[in-house]
């Protein structure tokens, strides 16, 4: 989707993700296309633009039905989507990093 | 152990369906998330990062098989085949639906558990020295005591809305192992001209300002302990602050406002409140201090032991780190490991939890505690039964032979699953167990308590760790600094921090120095790290982590 073009003395927005927890699971989620929600962070959508991003926010923080939490996190985007810029955000999109090791075959 | 009675299971499914029915409100979108928070956390659900997490309670650490097998149920059927036993000797589930919470806290209510006191600002659940009633070196056993304060705390209408959260431990023994003097409220049992009686610590905690717990009171009556406890917190309640969540536990309290004061305003409640206990408190612990009789040990020769002993080196090493003494000398206490090297401390597979469920009624009368140092115990083994107990724990990998050693840590969820961490605790925790255990030092170094900590708020006891670690952000890194010469016994003392912190990548090597450097300096493998500190100061060791430059102007490793 075409970004509007930011005035060129207006303050520099980092590209964002929209994230949330799931409200019956609990699991991470972020706003995807279509305005969709998934659990993969690489398809989510990028903020570049301080007014969608705060409005976008605001109708998730509108759906306590559905989600919990919901808040804008910076991201770096890349050829295959976003990727979390703190390490928080990294283990929010990757899970545990004891699972990686195969500790815990069941999840 | 304790049984419920019949109020206690009319309380838990009362208590439930009110649950129940929060729930499915939330669900519903009748209640908002601001709304169900402080409900959802009253019962023990915590948001996490990745998912909800239920907190049950295990008061003072104490279970039987069937609560074990419940447990084992819950991991199966509504997590994901694991359980986290903690530092407070609570187990947690770390990816339950929220709408399957409810079913859980029924299926709990079977077998008389819950998630009461586990969250909130109230008093929490009590925890208790992990060998209560089993040690030789014990007065008594303190959980008839601790069971009733469970009783006279749960739900009391004075203690719903603290400034804090508020946690009681109690001990038997001289000998600490339940950190009581880190905790708001430590209770140690004494005698006086024959009666057992309480050493009153107060004031005791962790965390971002960690306070080892002075003495209010040196010798309390038992009799006289619901209405002391009562005025202690009650005075918290009156005095306690609310205008800053970290300035509110009572450490800050006490310091504040003095502890001499504290002690007069203590007493003149006590004398107000004591009159009102008019013999019902003492009548209810006469009664639970029935359900707590010992079990009948049995009579048999103890000659397999002897014989494993002298003829399987595994089994002999096992033993030589596993066991504790037990107040009868044909008996020895257990130490089931739950510190795998590589494995995730304290964490116990739906499998491992039956397993030691059946082990438990096949060789220990029934029971299992959890140790707040994250492992299980078997508190009331025949010694002839050791060999065939060790045999079934190898075979579900629950026989690690390290207890009191090195990879024996204490480690936070951290970031890998808690919403206030700012770093990880258990990769850490995996990768110095592994290190030290390829390097083959582990045995050499001997008794050492490292405890790690993913954030200030110390759920690790880091503090109290021979060697501590907590992990912290510095600008988006994890880093981790390193404390020496903490202890959580009865020779409690908080550790100095070393100096600057390090990164991730560097924690290790520094380790690494750190512990050849103790086994250079030691006077013989007889002093362990934590004597060698205390003779040597931290100066040697501080060297050995930073080099020459002592640390606090950092070093190419040190961030």
């Amino acid at each position: 989707m075409p970004q509007p073009k930011q005035p060129s003395n207006a303050p520099q927005f980092a590209p964002h993700v929209l994230t949330a927890n799931h409200l019956l699971r609990g699991h991470v989620v972020y706003l995807c296309a279509r305005n969709t929600w998934g659990a993969d962070l690489a398809q989510a959508q990028v903020f570049t633009d301080a007014a969608r991003a705060d409005a976008a926010l605001k109708r998730a923080q509108a759906q306590p039905d559905l989600l919990v939490g919901a808040y804008l996190a910076p991201v770096q985007p890349g050829p295959t989507g976003p990727r979390a810029l703190h390490f928080r955000e990294a283990f929010r999109a990757t899970g545990p990093s004891a699972r990686a090791r195969g500790l815990h075959p069941q999840t | 152990m304790y049984s419920y009675s019949e109020f206690d299971t009319a309380f838990l499914a009362a208590r439930n369906a009110q649950f129940r029915a929060q729930v499915a409100r939330r669900i519903s979108g009748a209640l908002s998330e601001d709304e169900f928070k402080p409900l959802r956390l009253m019962n023990g659900v915590y948001l996490q990062l990745h998912a909800y997490m239920l907190r049950v309670a295990i008061p003072y650490g104490t279970l039987n098989s069937a609560q074990m097998h419940m447990l084992a149920h819950l991991a199966e059927r509504w997590d994901r085949g694991y359980g986290h036993f903690t530092t407070r000797q609570n187990i947690q589930f770390n990816w339950p639906a929220l709408e399957d919470i409810p079913d859980m806290l029924d299926a709990l209510a079977t077998v008389g558990m819950h998630a009461i006191q586990t969250s909130g600002n109230t008093i929490r659940n009590i925890t208790a020295d992990h060998f209560a009633g089993a040690s030789a070196d014990e007065i008594a056993d303190p959980r008839p005591v601790a069971e009733l304060i469970r009783q006279w705390s749960t739900d009391h209408p004075e203690f719903q809305f603290l400034p804090r959260k508020f946690k009681i431990a109690i001990t038997g023994s001289p000998n600490d192992r339940a950190v009581t003097r880190a905790h708001d409220i430590g209770l140690r049992m004494v005698l006086e001209n024959g009666q057992p009686g309480f050493e009153v610590v107060v004031g005791g905690g962790l965390g971002r300002t960690p306070v080892v717990g002075k003495v209010l009171r040196p010798f309390l009556p038992q009799d006289d302990l619901l209405p002391y406890l009562e005025a202690i917190v009650a005075v918290y309640n009156h005095l306690g602050r609310r205008d800053n969540k970290y300035k509110a536990r009572i450490k800050i309290t006490v310091n504040e406002t003095g502890l001499d004061t504290i002690r007069s305003m203590v007493e003149a409640e006590f004398a107000l409140r004591r009159p009102h206990f008019s013999g019902a408190d003492q009548q209810a612990l006469a009664d639970i201090s029935a359900q707590f009789s010992p079990p009948q040990l049995a009579r048999k020769s103890s000659a397999p032991f002897a014989a494993a002993y002298q003829g399987d080196p595994v089994f002999r090493a096992w033993a030589d780190t596993n066991l504790h003494p037990h107040r009868d000398a044909d008996h020895a206490i257990v130490t089931i490991s739950l510190k795998a090297h590589g494995q995730t401390p304290g964490d116990a597979t739906a499998q491992q939890m039956r397993a030691m469920a059946d082990l438990a009624q096949r060789f220990g009368h029934d029971e299992l505690r959890i140790s707040h140092e994250q492992n299980v115990i078997l508190p009331h083994v025949h010694r002839a039964d050791l060999p065939a107990l060790h045999a079934q724990l190898r075979a579900h990998g629950l026989a690690t032979a390290n207890i009191g050693l090195l990879s024996d840590i204490i480690a936070c969820p951290g970031m890998d699953y808690c919403a206030l961490a700012t770093a990880r605790s258990i990769p850490v925790a995996q990768d110095i167990a592994l290190h030290f255990q390829q390097l083959g030092l582990e045995q050499e170094i001997g008794a050492l308590k490292i405890k790690i900590s993913g954030c200030i708020n110390a759920c690790g006891h880091h503090h109290v760790g021979h060697i501590g670690i907590l992990g912290l952000d510095r600008a988006g890194v994890e880093n981790y600094q390193i404390t020496l010469g903490g202890d959580g016994s009865e020779t409690t003392s908080l550790g100095d921090r070393a100096g600057p912190g390090f990164a991730a990548e560097a924690l290790i090597p520094a380790l690494e120095r750190l512990l050849r450097a103790y086994l250079a300096l030691r006077r013989d493998q007889d002093e362990p790290f934590l004597a060698a500190y205390r003779r040597l100061g931290a100066a040697p060791f501080k060297e050995a982590l930073y080099g020459t430059d002592t640390g606090e102007k950092g070093h190419a490793n040190a961030a």
